[in-house]
Protein backbone atom coordinates (compact mmCIF):
# COMPACT_ATOMS: atom_id res chain seq x y z
CA UNK A 1 0.00 0.00 0.00
CA UNK A 2 3.26 2.50 1.12
CA UNK A 3 4.90 1.46 -1.83
CA UNK A 4 1.95 2.58 -4.41
CA UNK A 5 1.42 5.64 -2.42
CA UNK A 6 5.12 6.80 -2.73
CA UNK A 7 5.35 5.34 -6.29
CA UNK A 8 2.34 8.02 -6.94
CA UNK A 9 4.25 10.70 -5.02
CA UNK A 10 7.41 10.12 -7.23
CA UNK A 11 5.49 9.81 -10.15
CA UNK A 12 3.76 12.94 -9.76
CA UNK A 13 6.60 15.02 -8.72
CA UNK A 14 8.52 13.76 -11.36
CA UNK A 15 5.62 14.62 -13.89
CA UNK A 16 5.55 18.01 -12.33
CA UNK A 17 9.88 18.02 -13.47
CA UNK A 18 9.33 17.21 -17.15
CA UNK A 19 6.43 19.37 -17.86
CA UNK A 20 8.33 22.26 -16.61
CA UNK A 21 10.44 21.81 -19.99
CA UNK A 22 7.71 21.70 -22.37
CA UNK A 23 9.64 21.69 -24.91
CA UNK A 24 11.04 18.06 -23.99
CA UNK A 25 6.89 16.86 -23.88
CA UNK A 26 6.27 18.26 -27.10
CA UNK A 27 8.86 16.21 -29.17
CA UNK A 28 7.30 13.00 -27.82
CA UNK A 29 3.80 14.19 -28.63
CA UNK A 30 4.60 16.04 -31.53
CA UNK A 31 6.38 13.78 -33.78
CA UNK A 32 3.92 10.34 -34.37
CA UNK A 33 1.12 13.22 -35.24
CA UNK A 34 2.77 14.78 -37.15
CA UNK A 35 4.02 11.45 -38.79
CA UNK A 36 0.24 10.71 -39.07
CA UNK A 37 -0.55 13.44 -40.97
CA UNK A 38 1.98 14.22 -43.44
CA UNK A 39 2.58 10.14 -44.29
CA UNK A 40 -0.64 8.60 -44.01
CA UNK A 41 -3.70 11.68 -44.46
CA UNK A 42 -2.19 13.18 -47.93
CA UNK A 43 -2.14 9.48 -49.64
CA UNK A 44 -5.86 9.09 -49.79
CA UNK A 45 -5.67 5.34 -51.22
CA UNK A 46 -4.48 4.04 -47.45
CA UNK A 47 -6.51 7.43 -45.64
CA UNK A 48 -9.96 6.41 -47.37
CA UNK A 49 -9.84 2.83 -46.98
CA UNK A 50 -10.82 1.75 -43.40
CA UNK A 51 -8.81 -1.30 -42.77
CA UNK A 52 -5.55 0.44 -44.11
CA UNK A 53 -6.52 3.66 -42.41
CA UNK A 54 -6.68 2.20 -39.08
CA UNK A 55 -3.84 -0.31 -39.39
CA UNK A 56 -2.03 3.03 -40.44
CA UNK A 57 -3.33 4.96 -36.95
CA UNK A 58 -2.32 1.95 -34.94
CA UNK A 59 1.35 1.86 -36.52
CA UNK A 60 2.12 5.66 -35.51
CA UNK A 61 0.46 4.35 -31.82
CA UNK A 62 2.31 1.95 -31.70
CA UNK A 63 5.23 4.56 -33.19
CA UNK A 64 4.33 6.74 -29.92
CA UNK A 65 4.34 4.37 -27.32
CA UNK A 66 7.58 2.55 -28.27
CA UNK A 67 9.60 5.99 -28.75
CA UNK A 68 8.21 7.37 -25.25
CA UNK A 69 9.05 4.00 -23.37
CA UNK A 70 12.53 3.50 -25.19
CA UNK A 71 13.08 7.62 -24.25
CA UNK A 72 11.89 7.97 -21.30
CA UNK A 73 13.05 4.74 -19.59
CA UNK A 74 16.69 5.18 -21.04
CA UNK A 75 17.20 9.17 -21.15
CA UNK A 76 15.64 9.30 -17.60
CA UNK A 77 17.24 6.36 -15.94
CA UNK A 78 20.85 7.27 -17.55
CA UNK A 79 20.54 10.91 -16.33
CA UNK A 80 19.39 10.07 -13.00
CA UNK A 81 22.08 7.75 -12.39
CA UNK A 82 24.61 10.87 -13.09
CA UNK A 83 22.83 13.10 -10.70
CA UNK A 84 23.55 12.77 -7.02
CA UNK A 85 20.08 13.44 -6.00
CA UNK A 86 19.43 9.73 -6.96
CA UNK A 87 21.36 8.40 -3.74
CA UNK A 88 19.80 10.85 -1.51
CA UNK A 89 16.42 9.65 -2.80
CA UNK A 90 17.71 6.21 -1.64
CA UNK A 91 18.61 7.20 1.92
CA UNK A 92 14.69 8.09 2.42
CA UNK A 93 12.30 5.16 3.57
CA UNK A 94 11.22 4.39 -0.08
CA UNK A 95 10.83 0.96 -1.42
CA UNK A 96 12.85 0.47 -4.69
CA UNK A 97 9.97 -1.15 -6.29
CA UNK A 98 7.68 2.20 -5.46
CA UNK A 99 10.54 4.22 -7.61
CA UNK A 100 10.81 1.43 -10.51
CA UNK A 101 6.67 1.35 -10.61
CA UNK A 102 6.82 5.71 -10.26
CA UNK A 103 8.76 5.15 -13.67
CA UNK A 104 6.04 2.90 -15.02
CA UNK A 105 3.10 5.32 -14.13
CA UNK A 106 4.87 8.70 -15.07
CA UNK A 107 5.69 7.26 -18.24
CA UNK A 108 2.77 5.43 -19.40
CA UNK A 109 0.79 8.51 -18.71
CA UNK A 110 3.34 10.40 -20.97
CA UNK A 111 2.49 7.08 -23.22
CA UNK A 112 -1.44 7.76 -23.30
CA UNK A 113 -0.71 11.62 -23.66
CA UNK A 114 1.05 10.55 -26.74
CA UNK A 115 -1.27 8.21 -28.52
CA UNK A 116 -4.43 10.79 -28.07
CA UNK A 117 -3.22 13.00 -30.92
CA UNK A 118 -3.00 10.28 -33.05
CA UNK A 119 -6.34 9.08 -32.20
CA UNK A 120 -7.91 12.51 -32.96
CA UNK A 121 -6.16 12.94 -36.28
CA UNK A 122 -6.99 9.50 -37.95
CA UNK A 123 -10.54 9.80 -36.35
CA UNK A 124 -11.45 13.07 -37.78
CA UNK A 125 -9.33 12.72 -41.15
CA UNK A 126 -9.07 9.39 -42.36
CA UNK A 127 -11.45 6.43 -42.58
CA UNK A 128 -10.16 4.23 -39.88
CA UNK A 129 -12.66 3.26 -37.54
CA UNK A 130 -12.90 0.72 -34.63
CA UNK A 131 -15.43 0.08 -32.15
CA UNK A 132 -15.29 1.16 -28.61
CA UNK A 133 -14.24 -2.57 -27.28
CA UNK A 134 -11.95 -2.79 -30.08
CA UNK A 135 -10.08 0.89 -29.08
CA UNK A 136 -10.06 -0.51 -25.39
CA UNK A 137 -8.72 -3.90 -26.10
CA UNK A 138 -6.13 -2.49 -28.25
CA UNK A 139 -4.67 0.33 -25.59
CA UNK A 140 -4.73 -3.02 -23.38
CA UNK A 141 -2.32 -4.90 -26.27
CA UNK A 142 -0.74 -1.55 -26.47
CA UNK A 143 0.57 -1.32 -22.99
CA UNK A 144 1.22 -4.84 -22.95
CA UNK A 145 3.86 -4.50 -26.13
CA UNK A 146 5.15 -1.67 -24.70
CA UNK A 147 6.68 -3.93 -22.08
CA UNK A 148 9.87 -5.02 -24.30
CA UNK A 149 10.54 -1.20 -25.16
CA UNK A 150 10.34 -0.18 -21.44
CA UNK A 151 13.01 -3.12 -20.58
CA UNK A 152 14.95 -2.59 -23.44
CA UNK A 153 14.87 1.22 -22.57
CA UNK A 154 16.47 0.41 -18.77
CA UNK A 155 18.62 -1.74 -20.09
CA UNK A 156 20.13 1.67 -22.22
CA UNK A 157 19.21 3.42 -19.28
CA UNK A 158 21.65 1.21 -16.59
CA UNK A 159 24.31 0.47 -19.52
CA UNK A 160 25.41 3.57 -20.40
CA UNK A 161 26.07 7.33 -19.84
CA UNK A 162 23.12 9.74 -21.30
CA UNK A 163 24.76 11.12 -24.03
CA UNK A 164 25.49 7.64 -25.28
CA UNK A 165 21.99 6.69 -24.14
CA UNK A 166 20.26 9.31 -26.35
CA UNK A 167 22.61 8.29 -29.47
CA UNK A 168 21.57 4.62 -29.16
CA UNK A 169 18.08 5.30 -28.37
CA UNK A 170 17.59 7.31 -31.60
CA UNK A 171 19.08 4.45 -33.26
CA UNK A 172 17.47 1.79 -32.48
CA UNK A 173 14.01 3.76 -32.32
CA UNK A 174 14.47 4.55 -35.82
CA UNK A 175 15.39 1.19 -36.73
CA UNK A 176 12.59 -0.90 -35.34
CA UNK A 177 10.02 1.33 -36.59
CA UNK A 178 11.37 0.86 -39.98
CA UNK A 179 11.82 -3.02 -39.59
CA UNK A 180 8.27 -3.00 -37.85
CA UNK A 181 5.90 -1.72 -40.51
CA UNK A 182 5.06 0.99 -38.38
CA UNK A 183 6.18 4.07 -41.18
CA UNK A 184 5.84 1.77 -44.44
CA UNK A 185 3.13 -1.09 -44.47
CA UNK A 186 4.91 -4.58 -44.06
CA UNK A 187 2.54 -5.08 -47.37
CA UNK A 188 5.08 -3.57 -49.30
CA UNK A 189 7.55 -4.88 -47.73
CA UNK A 190 10.40 -7.67 -50.34
CA UNK A 191 9.55 -11.06 -48.83
CA UNK A 192 12.96 -11.57 -47.14
CA UNK A 193 12.42 -7.94 -45.11
CA UNK A 194 9.11 -8.89 -44.45
CA UNK A 195 10.54 -12.58 -42.59
CA UNK A 196 13.56 -10.69 -40.93
CA UNK A 197 10.41 -8.27 -39.76
CA UNK A 198 8.85 -10.56 -38.34
CA UNK A 199 11.53 -10.97 -35.46
CA UNK A 200 11.53 -7.12 -34.21
CA UNK A 201 9.08 -6.27 -31.70
CA UNK A 202 7.80 -3.27 -33.13
CA UNK A 203 6.23 -5.64 -36.02
CA UNK A 204 4.98 -8.37 -33.49
CA UNK A 205 3.28 -5.46 -31.67
CA UNK A 206 1.71 -3.51 -34.32
CA UNK A 207 0.27 -7.03 -35.66
CA UNK A 208 -1.01 -7.79 -31.62
CA UNK A 209 -2.26 -4.12 -31.64
CA UNK A 210 -4.11 -4.95 -35.44
CA UNK A 211 -5.54 -8.42 -34.38
CA UNK A 212 -6.98 -6.61 -30.75
CA UNK A 213 -8.45 -3.71 -32.92
CA UNK A 214 -9.71 -5.32 -36.07
CA UNK A 215 -10.15 -9.02 -34.94
CA UNK A 216 -9.05 -11.94 -37.64
CA UNK A 217 -6.18 -14.72 -37.06
CA UNK A 218 -3.26 -13.51 -34.77
CA UNK A 219 0.04 -15.35 -35.62
CA UNK A 220 1.81 -17.62 -33.30
CA UNK A 221 4.89 -15.93 -34.11
CA UNK A 222 3.52 -12.30 -32.77
CA UNK A 223 2.37 -13.47 -29.25
CA UNK A 224 5.55 -15.80 -28.89
CA UNK A 225 7.79 -13.21 -30.05
CA UNK A 226 6.64 -10.46 -27.84
CA UNK A 227 6.77 -13.27 -24.90
CA UNK A 228 10.19 -13.59 -25.90
CA UNK A 229 11.24 -10.42 -26.20
CA UNK A 230 9.76 -9.66 -22.71
CA UNK A 231 11.55 -12.75 -21.07
CA UNK A 232 15.13 -11.54 -22.68
CA UNK A 233 15.28 -7.99 -21.95
CA UNK A 234 13.53 -8.96 -18.33
CA UNK A 235 16.62 -10.94 -17.84
CA UNK A 236 19.13 -8.49 -19.58
CA UNK A 237 17.48 -5.58 -17.37
CA UNK A 238 17.95 -7.33 -13.98
CA UNK A 239 21.34 -8.13 -14.69
CA UNK A 240 22.43 -4.77 -15.94
CA UNK A 241 20.53 -3.44 -12.56
CA UNK A 242 22.58 -5.68 -10.49
CA UNK A 243 26.08 -4.80 -12.28
CA UNK A 244 25.24 -0.93 -11.39
CA UNK A 245 24.61 -1.47 -7.96
CA UNK A 246 27.73 -2.80 -7.24
CA UNK A 247 29.90 -0.48 -9.90
CA UNK A 248 27.89 2.24 -8.81
CA UNK A 249 29.46 2.42 -5.01
CA UNK A 250 33.39 2.62 -6.43
CA UNK B 1 20.73 6.15 26.95
CA UNK B 2 19.24 4.65 23.87
CA UNK B 3 21.39 3.22 21.50
CA UNK B 4 20.43 4.35 17.49
CA UNK B 5 23.20 3.49 15.55
CA UNK B 6 25.82 0.97 16.37
CA UNK B 7 28.69 -0.25 14.22
CA UNK B 8 30.29 -3.59 15.28
CA UNK B 9 33.88 -4.17 13.91
CA UNK B 10 33.30 -2.83 10.35
CA UNK B 11 34.88 -2.99 7.40
CA UNK B 12 34.59 -1.71 3.82
CA UNK B 13 36.71 -2.13 1.19
CA UNK B 14 36.65 -0.81 -1.95
CA UNK B 15 38.73 -2.79 -4.84
CA UNK B 16 42.04 -2.63 -2.91
CA UNK B 17 41.55 0.19 -1.06
CA UNK B 18 40.44 0.16 2.69
CA UNK B 19 37.95 3.02 3.40
CA UNK B 20 36.83 2.49 6.83
CA UNK B 21 39.17 -0.96 9.08
CA UNK B 22 37.74 -2.31 11.87
CA UNK B 23 35.69 0.31 13.33
CA UNK B 24 33.09 -0.29 16.16
CA UNK B 25 30.85 2.78 17.32
CA UNK B 26 27.81 3.76 19.06
CA UNK B 27 25.50 6.52 18.82
CA UNK B 28 23.13 7.44 21.52
CA UNK B 29 20.37 9.54 22.00
CA UNK B 30 20.62 12.71 22.39
CA UNK B 31 23.88 14.34 21.75
CA UNK B 32 25.31 16.13 18.50
CA UNK B 33 28.55 14.03 17.84
CA UNK B 34 31.16 15.12 15.67
CA UNK B 35 32.76 13.27 12.69
CA UNK B 36 36.07 14.82 12.81
CA UNK B 37 38.96 14.01 9.98
CA UNK B 38 40.45 15.04 6.97
CA UNK B 39 38.82 14.49 3.41
CA UNK B 40 39.58 10.91 2.67
CA UNK B 41 39.66 9.73 6.04
CA UNK B 42 36.50 7.45 5.54
CA UNK B 43 33.63 10.19 7.20
CA UNK B 44 30.97 9.66 3.70
CA UNK B 45 31.67 5.78 3.38
CA UNK B 46 30.80 5.55 7.40
CA UNK B 47 27.60 7.72 6.67
CA UNK B 48 26.73 5.72 3.48
CA UNK B 49 26.54 2.60 5.84
CA UNK B 50 24.32 4.20 8.40
CA UNK B 51 22.37 5.36 5.53
CA UNK B 52 21.69 1.98 3.90
CA UNK B 53 23.43 2.90 0.69
CA UNK B 54 26.14 0.77 0.91
CA UNK B 55 26.49 -2.58 2.90
CA UNK B 56 30.05 -3.31 4.89
CA UNK B 57 32.78 -5.90 3.56
CA UNK B 58 32.68 -7.29 7.15
CA UNK B 59 31.29 -6.41 10.41
CA UNK B 60 27.29 -5.47 11.23
CA UNK B 61 25.53 -2.56 11.48
CA UNK B 62 22.47 -1.54 12.94
CA UNK B 63 20.12 1.20 12.87
CA UNK B 64 17.20 1.46 15.10
CA UNK B 65 18.20 -2.04 16.19
CA UNK B 66 17.62 -2.72 12.39
CA UNK B 67 19.22 -3.22 9.36
CA UNK B 68 19.79 0.54 7.65
CA UNK B 69 19.50 -1.31 4.30
CA UNK B 70 15.53 -1.95 4.51
CA UNK B 71 13.58 1.46 3.38
CA UNK B 72 11.07 0.41 6.84
CA UNK B 73 14.02 1.39 8.98
CA UNK B 74 15.30 4.35 8.30
CA UNK B 75 11.63 6.17 8.81
CA UNK B 76 13.14 8.20 11.28
CA UNK B 77 16.35 8.96 9.78
CA UNK B 78 17.24 12.31 8.21
CA UNK B 79 19.86 13.12 5.68
CA UNK B 80 21.09 15.71 3.41
CA UNK B 81 21.69 16.26 -0.44
CA UNK B 82 24.43 17.57 -1.76
CA UNK B 83 23.54 20.88 -2.60
CA UNK B 84 23.98 20.82 -6.12
CA UNK B 85 21.45 17.50 -6.40
CA UNK B 86 17.62 19.32 -6.03
CA UNK B 87 15.88 19.13 -9.21
CA UNK B 88 16.53 22.59 -11.09
CA UNK B 89 13.10 22.97 -11.71
CA UNK B 90 11.07 22.08 -8.87
CA UNK B 91 9.92 25.03 -6.39
CA UNK B 92 11.46 25.03 -3.04
CA UNK B 93 7.78 24.32 -1.56
CA UNK B 94 7.27 21.43 -4.06
CA UNK B 95 10.83 19.59 -2.88
CA UNK B 96 9.90 20.20 1.00
CA UNK B 97 6.53 18.83 0.32
CA UNK B 98 7.80 15.60 -1.97
CA UNK B 99 10.47 14.47 0.61
CA UNK B 100 7.81 15.34 3.87
CA UNK B 101 5.60 12.85 2.18
CA UNK B 102 7.78 9.93 2.85
CA UNK B 103 7.08 10.20 6.28
CA UNK B 104 4.31 9.58 9.12
CA UNK B 105 4.02 13.18 10.47
CA UNK B 106 6.47 15.50 8.54
CA UNK B 107 6.88 19.01 9.75
CA UNK B 108 4.89 21.71 8.07
CA UNK B 109 6.66 23.35 5.14
CA UNK B 110 5.56 27.07 6.47
CA UNK B 111 6.80 26.25 9.50
CA UNK B 112 10.13 24.69 8.32
CA UNK B 113 10.64 27.36 6.05
CA UNK B 114 10.72 29.52 8.44
CA UNK B 115 13.28 27.67 10.95
CA UNK B 116 15.87 27.76 8.00
CA UNK B 117 14.69 30.99 6.40
CA UNK B 118 13.55 29.55 3.04
CA UNK B 119 10.04 31.53 3.68
CA UNK B 120 10.56 34.24 1.22
CA UNK B 121 11.72 31.72 -1.54
CA UNK B 122 8.99 29.28 -1.54
CA UNK B 123 7.90 29.82 -4.45
CA UNK B 124 11.29 30.31 -6.54
CA UNK B 125 12.83 26.99 -8.45
CA UNK B 126 15.63 25.79 -6.60
CA UNK B 127 17.53 26.55 -9.63
CA UNK B 128 17.34 30.30 -9.51
CA UNK B 129 18.73 29.86 -5.83
CA UNK B 130 22.05 31.00 -4.61
CA UNK B 131 24.94 28.27 -2.94
CA UNK B 132 24.11 29.41 0.19
CA UNK B 133 19.90 29.11 -0.02
CA UNK B 134 20.40 25.77 -2.04
CA UNK B 135 22.67 24.28 1.40
CA UNK B 136 19.74 25.69 4.09
CA UNK B 137 17.41 23.83 2.12
CA UNK B 138 19.20 20.50 1.56
CA UNK B 139 19.86 20.93 5.43
CA UNK B 140 16.23 21.88 6.17
CA UNK B 141 14.96 18.64 4.23
CA UNK B 142 17.36 15.93 6.84
CA UNK B 143 14.65 17.40 9.54
CA UNK B 144 11.30 17.35 7.41
CA UNK B 145 10.26 13.85 8.51
CA UNK B 146 11.10 15.34 12.26
CA UNK B 147 13.94 12.47 13.11
CA UNK B 148 15.20 10.80 15.31
CA UNK B 149 19.07 11.05 13.94
CA UNK B 150 20.05 13.07 11.31
CA UNK B 151 23.67 12.76 9.72
CA UNK B 152 24.82 16.12 7.97
CA UNK B 153 28.12 15.91 6.10
CA UNK B 154 29.97 18.74 5.59
CA UNK B 155 26.94 21.32 6.22
CA UNK B 156 27.96 24.35 5.75
CA UNK B 157 30.83 23.73 2.95
CA UNK B 158 31.26 27.19 1.19
CA UNK B 159 29.13 29.27 3.31
CA UNK B 160 30.17 32.92 4.41
CA UNK B 161 30.12 33.34 8.12
CA UNK B 162 26.77 34.50 8.31
CA UNK B 163 25.21 31.51 7.07
CA UNK B 164 27.56 29.15 8.53
CA UNK B 165 26.40 30.84 11.96
CA UNK B 166 22.56 31.16 10.67
CA UNK B 167 22.48 27.37 10.14
CA UNK B 168 24.33 26.11 12.83
CA UNK B 169 21.42 28.07 15.11
CA UNK B 170 19.23 25.90 13.35
CA UNK B 171 20.84 22.89 13.94
CA UNK B 172 21.46 23.48 17.44
CA UNK B 173 17.57 23.97 17.81
CA UNK B 174 16.94 21.07 16.09
CA UNK B 175 18.89 19.09 18.42
CA UNK B 176 17.27 20.82 21.33
CA UNK B 177 14.30 20.06 19.92
CA UNK B 178 14.77 16.27 20.36
CA UNK B 179 16.98 14.98 17.38
CA UNK B 180 20.28 13.00 18.00
CA UNK B 181 22.84 14.77 15.61
CA UNK B 182 25.45 13.54 13.68
CA UNK B 183 27.84 15.87 11.93
CA UNK B 184 31.23 15.65 9.74
CA UNK B 185 33.30 18.28 8.71
CA UNK B 186 36.99 19.08 7.93
CA UNK B 187 36.69 22.11 9.54
CA UNK B 188 37.87 21.76 13.44
CA UNK B 189 35.51 25.18 13.97
CA UNK B 190 32.61 23.74 12.39
CA UNK B 191 32.85 20.83 15.10
CA UNK B 192 34.08 23.05 18.35
CA UNK B 193 30.81 25.35 17.15
CA UNK B 194 28.33 22.39 16.91
CA UNK B 195 29.69 19.03 18.40
CA UNK B 196 29.49 17.49 22.21
CA UNK B 197 31.39 14.55 21.40
CA UNK B 198 33.87 14.52 18.97
CA UNK B 199 35.30 11.04 16.75
CA UNK B 200 38.37 11.52 14.97
CA UNK B 201 38.60 9.29 11.99
CA UNK B 202 42.04 8.89 10.01
CA UNK B 203 42.62 6.50 7.11
CA UNK B 204 39.08 4.81 8.19
CA UNK B 205 40.26 4.22 11.92
CA UNK B 206 38.98 5.84 14.53
CA UNK B 207 41.61 7.58 16.15
CA UNK B 208 40.07 9.41 19.34
CA UNK B 209 36.23 9.25 20.44
CA UNK B 210 36.34 11.86 23.69
CA UNK B 211 34.06 15.06 24.67
CA UNK B 212 34.87 18.11 22.77
CA UNK B 213 37.16 19.56 25.10
CA UNK B 214 39.55 16.72 25.53
CA UNK B 215 40.23 16.20 21.63
CA UNK B 216 40.39 19.67 21.32
CA UNK B 217 43.74 19.76 23.63
CA UNK B 218 44.54 16.88 21.54
CA UNK B 219 44.26 18.39 17.72
CA UNK B 220 44.39 22.03 18.85
CA UNK B 221 48.38 23.36 17.91
CA UNK B 222 49.72 26.63 17.53
CA UNK B 223 52.41 27.28 15.48
CA UNK B 224 55.72 29.80 16.60
CA UNK B 225 57.59 30.94 12.86
CA UNK B 226 60.36 32.68 13.62
CA UNK B 227 64.07 33.22 12.28
CA UNK B 228 66.91 32.01 14.85
CA UNK B 229 70.61 30.92 14.70
CA UNK B 230 69.90 28.45 17.64
CA UNK B 231 67.22 26.08 15.79
CA UNK B 232 67.93 23.20 17.74
CA UNK B 233 68.21 25.20 21.47
CA UNK B 234 64.60 26.50 20.10
CA UNK B 235 63.44 22.86 19.51
CA UNK B 236 64.71 21.64 22.95
CA UNK B 237 62.42 24.08 24.22
CA UNK B 238 59.78 22.94 26.86
CA UNK B 239 56.27 22.68 25.43
CA UNK B 240 57.45 22.48 21.85
CA UNK B 241 55.81 19.15 20.43
CA UNK B 242 57.15 19.00 16.51
CA UNK B 243 59.06 21.45 14.45
CA UNK B 244 59.58 22.34 11.03
CA UNK B 245 62.53 24.20 9.20
CA UNK B 246 61.11 26.16 6.20
CA UNK B 247 62.30 27.55 3.04
CA UNK B 248 62.62 31.06 3.50
CA UNK B 249 65.20 29.50 6.64
CA UNK B 250 62.97 30.29 9.31
CA UNK B 251 61.86 27.84 11.86
CA UNK B 252 57.99 26.77 12.84
CA UNK B 253 57.81 25.71 16.15
CA UNK B 254 54.23 23.38 17.04
CA UNK B 255 53.37 23.88 21.13
CA UNK B 256 50.11 23.52 22.70
CA UNK B 257 49.97 26.13 24.13
CA UNK B 258 51.49 29.53 22.61
CA UNK B 259 51.42 31.38 25.90
CA UNK B 260 53.92 29.00 27.75
CA UNK B 261 56.18 28.78 24.83
CA UNK B 262 56.62 32.51 24.36
CA UNK B 263 57.51 32.93 27.92
CA UNK B 264 60.19 29.83 27.81
CA UNK B 265 61.86 31.27 24.59
CA UNK B 266 62.53 34.36 25.94
CA UNK B 267 63.18 33.58 28.82
CA UNK B 268 65.94 31.35 27.20
CA UNK B 269 67.70 34.11 25.90
CA UNK B 270 68.03 32.83 22.28
CA UNK B 271 68.37 35.38 19.58
CA UNK B 272 65.54 35.04 17.53
CA UNK B 273 63.53 37.49 15.35
CA UNK B 274 60.41 38.12 13.01
CA UNK B 275 58.06 35.50 15.76
CA UNK B 276 54.72 34.97 14.15
CA UNK B 277 51.97 32.94 16.43
CA UNK B 278 48.95 31.01 14.36
CA UNK B 279 46.73 28.20 14.89
CA UNK B 280 47.80 25.11 13.19
CA UNK B 281 45.30 23.99 10.38
CA UNK B 282 42.95 20.86 10.96
CA UNK B 283 45.61 18.84 8.34
CA UNK B 284 48.74 20.38 10.57
CA UNK B 285 47.32 19.15 13.52
CA UNK B 286 45.84 15.90 12.38
CA UNK B 287 49.56 14.76 11.09
CA UNK B 288 50.84 15.25 14.44
CA UNK B 289 48.13 13.33 16.24
CA UNK B 290 48.57 11.06 13.49
CA UNK B 291 52.12 10.60 14.33
CA UNK B 292 51.36 10.16 17.86
CA UNK B 293 48.83 7.49 17.05
CA UNK B 294 51.46 5.53 14.75
CA UNK B 295 54.35 5.98 17.48
CA UNK B 296 51.80 4.62 19.93
CA UNK B 297 50.96 1.39 18.26
CA UNK B 298 54.36 0.86 17.25
CA UNK B 299 55.16 1.33 20.98
CA UNK B 300 52.26 -1.54 21.45
CA UNK B 301 53.74 -3.69 19.58
CA UNK B 302 57.05 -3.35 20.56
CA UNK B 303 55.92 -4.21 23.75
CA UNK B 304 53.79 -7.80 22.69
CA UNK B 305 57.17 -8.72 20.91
CA UNK B 306 59.34 -8.46 24.16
Amino acid sequence: MTTFRLAGVHAKYSMIETFRVPIAVIGSLVFPALGLLFFVVPQRVVADDPAFATQAVISMSVFAVMANSLFSFGISIAEDREKPWDPYLRTLPVPGMARVLAYIFSIGLMGVIAIIPVIVIGGLLTAAEASISGILFGLVMLAVSALPFMLIGICVGYSMPSKAAIAVVQVVMFGFAFAGGLFLPPLLFAPWLDTLSKFFPSRQARELVIWAVQGGDLEPWAWLGILAWIAMTLVLALVLFRRDEGRRYR
Amino acid sequence: MTTLARLDRVTRRFGDVTALDDVSLEIGAGRIVGLLGPNGAGKTTLLSLLQGLRRPSSGTIELFGGDPSAPSTRAHLGCTPQETALPATLRVREVIEFIGRHFDQPVPTAELAEEFGLTALLKRQTGALSGGQRRRLSVALAFVGRPKLVLLDEPTTGLDVDGRRALWDAVRRQHEAGATVVVTSHYLEEIEALAQRVVVVDRGRVLVDDELHAVLDQVELRMLRLTTPEAQAAIALPGVVDSRPEADGSLTLFARDADTAVRELVASGIPFRGLTVRGASLEEAFLTLTANANAAIAESLKENQA
